[in-house]
């Protein structure tokens, strides 16, 4: 049984580094979370259901949920070869390209938006060649899907990484020595080896994009029940003076979020077994 | 003569071994290019635009609109609110750090959440959540409206928006590497008499000082890059409530692109820096474990 607060220890500090956390901790963000509580409660539960199903918001959600998912599933794709590349293959400017991958981190949003809106917009230098082609980027639910994309790229691959190089190849040669072809050695082997840190980093794209906002508005087009995202709801709910209305919209995507959070929790620990299970072994 | 036939007999084997374990050159080719090409296309292009779009009328013009008395204002604001949000956002978070690596207790798992839970939040709720508690039609507004403060609208509202967005960065990198340190070398000091200040001062800091500067300039970077949690509480009032990322939309609202892009080029400086520290901490961090 362990003592109510903690364990006895030479350490200095407890009382002090627990006031300071719980102080920024309890004024930053739990009370403001719980504004939003508040403010949502003030609505009653009819109002409430009303505002978050209105034909306007679900259109929102159901872009933000499609638009976040693609563009996660994208960045799991990409994600893994460029991991793998970076960790395996030899190139020159290798090191140069590697600390490129973390631009999305490091640009502000806005930047990365008005940027990504130029590039593919009909005289961008993008979008004039696909524009022949048919397809229109900015200003539609794809251009979304760019954006967050862009702003999900290096979760994947940060994730995977040192999973990569702490798996060596010891694995898929002893599985080439017992016979396995190199695509049976990557389905049966390596695969399943990266699947919890894959899903991890795919599960923090998701979440980041969900939530996204500056690099998105300028490439969205930002037309109701076509090409509004749920943060711009929020957004323009707000601009209204609608605040109970903004909150209970944002209530919703807070609850996705928390799901999400708990969903990388999970992945996280399986992760953490799975690698220790195999140092044990 | 026995050896060589064995020789012979292993080769074709350690090439299929081979062949099974390590990918053929066309294979790593063509990955190569294909991860090149993305990354090109979706990093390095947009990195180029930004540079190409500030300068595409020339010097003058971007030195006029990085010198214009809104942009000075906003860069300004900007330095501001990070200087007053960085370090309080580095003291929690070595406090922070120091009670979830160093002690047991119970609902450190929960306080561990709490801590990551800005990260999973969207700006935009980041900044309405202070609207509510704050704003005109807020709980606490009209008590702050009796005394002439003002929070929304007004720099402190930025600076606590701010706050929220980068409250877990230094602390998310030192847990893990006050973790790795272990505790020997701190309680090895205790015991030898050293106060808990010139423990913390001698032992930890040394130990922990890049990983620290880490997570102290990506901080940074979010604190003078974040758009939509300042954008919600900042009012766009111009000259007094505009950060950089608020006026680059703002210009690029006017149709001001090249003005727009100019002030952008900016924070694309700030970006770059941040990635080249980052790469040379990395290394520094990585050698001391």
């Amino acid at each position: 049984m362990r003592p109510l607060l903690r364990r006895e220890s030479v350490l200095p500090g407890f009382s002090l580094s627990l006031g300071v956390t719980s102080a920024f901790l309890g004024l930053l963000v739990l009370l403001p979370l719980a504004a939003l509580a508040v403010k949502a409660a003030s609505l009653g539960p009819a109002a409430f259901w009303a505002t978050v199903t209105d034909a306007r918001a679900l259109a929102a959600y159901r872009l933000s949920f499609g638009a976040s998912l693609a563009a996660a599933a994208l960045n799991g794709l990409f994600g893994l070869l460029v991991a793998w590349v970076l960790v395996r293959y030899p190139f020159p400017g290798k090191r140069l390209v590697d600390a490129l991958v973390d631009l999305p981190f490091a640009l502000p949003t806005a930047v990365a938006g008005i940027t990504l809106t130029t590039l593919y917009g009909p005289n961008g230098w993008i979008g004039r060649h696909l524009e022949p082609l048919g397809l229109k980027v900015a200003f539609t639910e794809l251009g979304i899907t760019v954006a967050l994309t862009f702003i999900g790229l290096p979760f994947v691959v940060r994730t995977l990484q040192p999973v990569i190089e702490e798996m060596g190849t010891d694995a898929e040669e002893a599985a080439a020595s017992l016979g396995a072809g190199r695509v049976q050695a990557l389905w049966r082997v390596v695969l399943p080896t990266l699947l919890p840190a894959w899903l991890t980093g795919v599960t923090l794209a998701l979440s980041r994009a969900l939530g996204e906002y500056g690099s998105v508005v300028f490439i969205a087009g930002n037309m109701p029940m076509q090409t509004e995202i749920a943060p711009l709801l929020i957004m323009t709910r707000l601009e209204q003076y609608d605040y109970a209305g903004a909150t209970a919209i944002a209530l919703v995507m807070l609850f996705a979020s928390l799901l999400l959070l708990l969903a990388i929790g999970t992945l996280q620990a399986w992760s953490v077994r799975r690698s220790l299970g195999e140092a044990a072994s | 003569m026995s050896a060589i036939v064995a020789a012979r007999r292993a080769q074709p084997l350690t090439r299929a071994a081979l062949s099974a374990s390590e990918d053929s050159r066309p294979v790593r080719l063509a990955l190569t290019a294909a991860a090149l090409g993305f990354l090109g296309l979706f990093l390095f292009l947009p990195l180029v635009a930004v540079f190409t779009e500030a300068l595409s009328k020339g010097g003058e013009a971007w030195v006029a609109a990085v010198s214009e008395p809104e942009a000075r204002a906003a860069l300004w604001l900007t330095l501001k609110v990070a200087a007053l949000s960085v370090p309080l956002v580095t003291v929690f978070g070595v406090a922070a750090a120091w009670l979830i690596a160093r002690f047991d207790f119970r609902g450190r798992r929960l306080l561990l959440a709490l801590i990551d839970l800005p990260f999973a939040v969207s700006p935009v709720i980041a900044g309405l959540v202070f609207v509510l508690l704050f704003g005109r039609q807020g709980l606490f507004g009209p008590a702050l409206a009796e005394h002439g403060v003002k929070v929304i609208f007004a720099v402190p509202g930025i600076v606590l928006a701010t706050l929220f967005v980068t409250l877990p960065f230094v602390a998310r990198e030192l847990i893990p590497l006050l973790e790795a340190e272990g505790r020997d070398e701190e309680e090895a000091a205790r015991t030898l008499g050293a106060s808990g200040f010139q423990m913390f001062w001698r032992v930890t800091l040394p130990n922990i000082r890049f990983g620290l500067l880490y997570g102290v300039i990506l901080a940074n970077a979010r604190a003078m890059g974040e758009f939509g949690a300042v954008s919600v509480v900042s009012g766009h009032i111009r000259g007094l409530t505009n950060t950089l990322p608020l006026h680059v939309e703002i210009l690029y609202n006017e149709y001001r692109f090249q003005a727009a892009f100019a002030v952008a080029s900016l924070l694309a400086f700030l970006a770059i820096g941040t990635l080249v520290a980052k790469a040379l901490l990395e290394r520094r961090i990585g050698g001391s474990r």
